[in-house]
């Protein structure tokens, strides 16, 4: 494709709920608007591939569920609203003045943008245990993914661990799907089955969410899927994996395996905020940074907002109406509604946000992860790009680093191919175990552009870089031995 | 109050380095850093140890810092001097891709001579080929200085740092100078976390050594840049030498871990105030367009992170070392124009001389504070 949109009012990160909720309303309203999503169809995390899915006459809908095919309706209205789409499109940077770093089809370009509306999402907390580098261990997020996407479901021996609602939809959707499933491990506190009945009164109106839950967890249970509550997980094996040990009810336990998925909740997908250096907060009840937004989404950089999980994590529902929320702010704005009308707009969304909201605090004191962040043994790998160890980056700390981006240039901690992503957490949490200062005062990794791996091919055809804008400094010119 | 009888400002490699060799004289220095040792240039930079297509002005300083880095156990001791990982005599070469620079070149090579300096070469396309194997077609030639290389200039910080702390000199980071007053007893600095006293003081504070030198109405050029870097992922090794453009801006290795560092003059956008620089993706091109037609094997590397460090720069692009025009007992060394990193080793040495003999057996005339000040405040 030549350079498709040089130029956009609005633009938006990420084709979930999120984002496509947000790309039609804006669009509704009038502005100019174009989503880039890196996949190929609409849907994001939770309704990956809705379109195509809905339409299967076949088991694997049925496997999906009722609450994934209420995503059809949101990729209808964005189809319908007349936003520009670009998908199988990756961002690779945002800057502060509005421009995209925009990669698609082998080619990269820059689009200039009035406002942006990041809807980039989640990702899986990382899930740091001894061996968790092992082939044969994954997110069961990305196992899901990979059954939504491509219809593929495991066939070998397959163990999930972890706590929260997606380990058990997870589990009770491979196990409809016939998937090998040889045991589940809760890493929780309390079962949901506790904590779920006992906030049951204050939950009322999310009977049918807890119901949901509890139903899979009977399914498990009749399908005799063995169940232990578990703690101190390792993945064993040699060259991939070959087992799953744990302790439980007072002794260890050690499961043959060949696959592993675990899950500890999501976590805010902040590395293009990071990179923007937008103001973030640390969230302790979600164990999680996350960029600080107002009521409509908009961060402490003027033309930047965030929508949907990427803002914090409050769910697939959520997402929508925070995606209108940032919708409505940007079309105001933007000049296309007043003031009034945004707000009055605002009204039903936000109370919808505020009644998820409710929710999500249940879920996140009864899913607090427990294994994803725990102690780290000193032979159990930090950064698995450059496999940095926890002991090595302890020794570093008692040497006197005090910052997270001196363990990062000493150590190259975070300098890999996932960009820090999977290792930013775990880091930051070792230091201010280490300090016993709080995670605030440990910060984040610096992140500049890309924020995903660019070709230098492409970076050296970049279509429209503005190649004039090297400012001028008052050195000699002509001379290159005054080579800065 | 704490007393001492020197301070110096900023840890960066000169800021350690000077309170080294002010520690080997005899001194108690203390380091005063707003953020934390090697946070700024002298952590973040290309790490390119290069005599190659310096300032003639600069040639001899960065001769007498070549025999330190070849030495740096007598001044660090085994372990300290392996961890700064440096590899010297791989050489440092400036391709040419035209027939304008390979003329530039000879002459080069010419006016060095005539200046009694051998360390340069004019080297044709098959010496070249058989340094840089991967190199295209269109490089022809170029010039190298063979005894040039490279270290990791993070970790090279850090071993000043601690070397320095070993001889007794107290760093403390997260304290910045606010203000400089000079009185009988010697100079009262302020900072962010308390009152210092001290008998000398010495400016090491990179791109905010103006501000510094302003605390006591001694002004030079607030010009600064941010230098910006990019870095592929891993490749397999395909070469020894440290690259550099002649009339391209390019600056190119492959580290130890097998990643190629790019850069050599693309600007980011510096922010003084916020005390960081963003990368930006349109001056990236340029550089990224060099590699891809000087090294045909990295046209399907990905670059996987960028960053910028902030660097003082002076109009002449050479740096300011020696005393303040308007106040005794006050060193200045900063300004090192995007090519300092090399100096580290000898710049702090040549203060320490300055402080306890008053000269310098290293020539630095071209240097002088004087060429800049312009004092607003009254001369002690
Ligand atoms: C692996 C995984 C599986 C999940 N499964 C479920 C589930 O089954 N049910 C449920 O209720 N919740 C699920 N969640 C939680 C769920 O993601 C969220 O609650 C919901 O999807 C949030 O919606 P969103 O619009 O904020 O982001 P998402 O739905 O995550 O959408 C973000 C989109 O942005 C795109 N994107 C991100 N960065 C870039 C970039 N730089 N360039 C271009 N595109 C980009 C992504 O590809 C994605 O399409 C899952 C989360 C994960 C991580
Ligand atoms: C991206 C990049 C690549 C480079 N590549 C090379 C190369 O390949 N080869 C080479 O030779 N050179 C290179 N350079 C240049 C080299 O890095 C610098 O010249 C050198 O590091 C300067 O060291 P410094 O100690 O003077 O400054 P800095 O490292 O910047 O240290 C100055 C310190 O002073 C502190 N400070 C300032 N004001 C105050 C105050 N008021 N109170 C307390 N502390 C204060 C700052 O926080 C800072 O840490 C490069 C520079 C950059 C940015």
């Amino acid at each position: 494709m030549t350079v498709a949109r040089t130029n956009c009012e609005l633009a938006i990160v990420g084709g979930g709920p999120a984002g496509l909720a947000a790309a039609a309303l804006a669009a509704e309203l009038g502005v100019e608007t174009v989503l880039f999503d890196e996949q190929p169809t609409p849907g994001g995390q939770v309704y990956r591939n809705i379109e195509a899915n809905s339409r299967r006459h076949d088991a694997l809908r049925d496997i999906l569920g009722g609450d994934y095919a209420k995503g059809l309706a949101l990729a209808e209205r964005f189809r319908r609203s007349g936003a520009g789409y670009e998908p199988l499109t990756a961002i690779w940077q945002v800057s502060a003045g509005g421009k995209l770093g925009v990669s698609q089809n082998g080619k990269a370009y820059l689009t200039k943008a009035g406002r942006v509306i990041l809807a980039t999402g989640a990702m899986e907390r990382p899930f740091p245990i001894p061996g968790w580098t092992l082939p044969g261990v994954m997110g069961a997020g990305a196992a899901q993914t990979l059954m939504k996407a491509s219809g593929i479901v495991p066939d070998r021996p397959t163990i999930i661990a972890g706590s929260g609602p997606l380990t058990y939809l997870v589990a009770f959707q491979l196990l409809t799907a016939g998937a090998p499933l040889h045991g589940i491990i809760d890493t929780s506190e309390k079962g949901l089955f506790e904590t779920g009945l006992a906030a049951l009164p204050l939950l009322s109106s999310f009977a049918g969410d807890l119901l949901k839950g509890l139903s899979w967890i009977v399914a498990l249970g009749k399908a005799r899927v063995p169940f232990f509550r578990g703690r101190n997980l390792a993945a064993e094996g040699v060259s991939r994996l070959e087992a799953v040990s744990f302790d439980s009810g007072g002794r260890r336990h050690r499961l043959p395996a060949s696959l592993l998925l675990v899950h500890e909740g999501v976590v805010p997908n902040n590395q293009i905020t990071a990179s923007l250096r937008c103001r973030h907060v640390w969230d302790v009840g979600q164990t999680a940074w996350h960029p600080q937004t107002d009521k409509w989404g908009a961060t402490s950089t003027e033309l930047i907002a965030v929508a949907g999980d990427g803002a914090g994590i409050a769910g697939a529902r959520s997402a929508v109406h925070r995606g209108r929320l940032a919708a409505l702010d940007a079309a105001c704005r933007l000049g296309r509604i007043s003031r009034t009308e945004r707000d009055e707009r605002a009204l039903p969304e936000r109370r919808a946000v505020q009644r998820e909201n409710r929710f999500r605090a249940f879920l996140n004191s009864a899913y607090h992860p427990t294994e994803a962040v725990r102690w780290l043994a000193d032979d159990t790998i930090a950064c698995r790009c450059e496999e940095v160890t926890a002991g090595e980056l302890r020794a570093l700390i008692s040497e006197g680093f005090t910052d997270i981006n001196q363990l990062k240039s000493f150590s190259r901690c975070g300098m890999g191919q996932c960009q820090g992503r999977m290792c930013a957490g775990t880091v930051a949490r070792l230091m201010s175990d280490s300090l016993k200062s709080d995670i605030e005062s440990v910060g984040y990794y610096r992140l500049r552009l890309p924020i995903k791996p660019l070709p230098v091919a492409q970076l050296a055809e970049l279509g429209n870089a503005d190649r004039d804008s090297r400012p001028l400094l008052p050195v000699v010119e002509g001379d290159p031995s005054q080579r800065i | 109050m704490t007393a001492t009888n020197a301070i110096v400002i900023g840890g960066g490699i000169h800021g350690c380095c000077t309170a080294l060799h002010l520690a080997l004289r005899g001194m108690r220095p203390i380091v005063l850093e707003k953020n934390t040792v090697g946070r700024h240039a002298s952590g973040v930079n290309a790490g390119g140890v290069r005599q190659l297509m310096r300032h003639a002005a600069e040639v001899p300083l960065s001769m007498a810092a070549m025999d330190r880095w070849e030495r740096l156990d007598d001044l660090l001791g085994p372990k300290l001097a392996k961890d700064c990982e440096f590899i010297g005599g791989i050489g440092q070469i400036g391709i040419a891709a035209s027939e304008a620079e390979m003329d530039w070149c000879q002459t080069r090579v010419a006016e060095m001579r005539s200046l009694g300096h051998a360390f340069e070469e004019v080297i044709d396309a098959k010496e070249l080929r058989r340094l840089v194997p991967g190199a295209a077609d269109i490089c022809r030639g170029g010039i190298i200085s063979r005894r040039d290389g490279h270290a990791n200039p993070f970790r090279t910080t850090q071993s000043f740092r601690l070397r320095a702390e070993q001889l007794g000199v107290r760093i403390m980071e997260r304290t910045r100078v606010t203000g400089l007053e000079q009185g009988d007893g010697g100079w009262t600095v302020m900072t962010d976390s308390g009152v210092l006293r001290s008998d000398i003081v010495v400016n090491c504070g990179g791109a905010w050594a103006w501000q510094v030198a302003a605390m006591i109405g001694e002004h030079f050029p607030s010009t600064h840049f941010a230098s910006t870097l990019m870095v592929t992922s891993r490749m397999p090794h395909f070469i020894d030498p440290v690259v550099i453009g002649i009339d391209r801006v390019l600056s190119f290795k492959q580290t130890e871990a097998g990643t190629v560092v790019i850069g050599g003059g693309i600007l980011g956008d510096p922010d003084l105030n916020a005390e960081t620089a963003d990368t930006v993706a349109d001056r990236m091109v340029v550089s990224a367009q060099t590699v891809y037609d000087f090294f045909p094997i990295l046209r399907r590397a990905t670059i996987v992170r960028s960053w910028a460090g902030l660097e003082a720069l002076m109009p002449d692009v050479i740096p300011v070392i020696g005393p303040s025009q308007v106040a005794r007992n006050l060193w200045h060394a900063f300004g090192f124009s995007g090519h300092g990193f090399q100096l580290g080793p000898i710049v702090g040495s040549v203060i320490a001389d300055l402080v306890a003999d008053g000269q310098s057996a290293i020539p630095i005339a071209a240097f002088s504070p004087a060429r800049f000040s312009a004092a607003t405040g009254t001369p002690r």
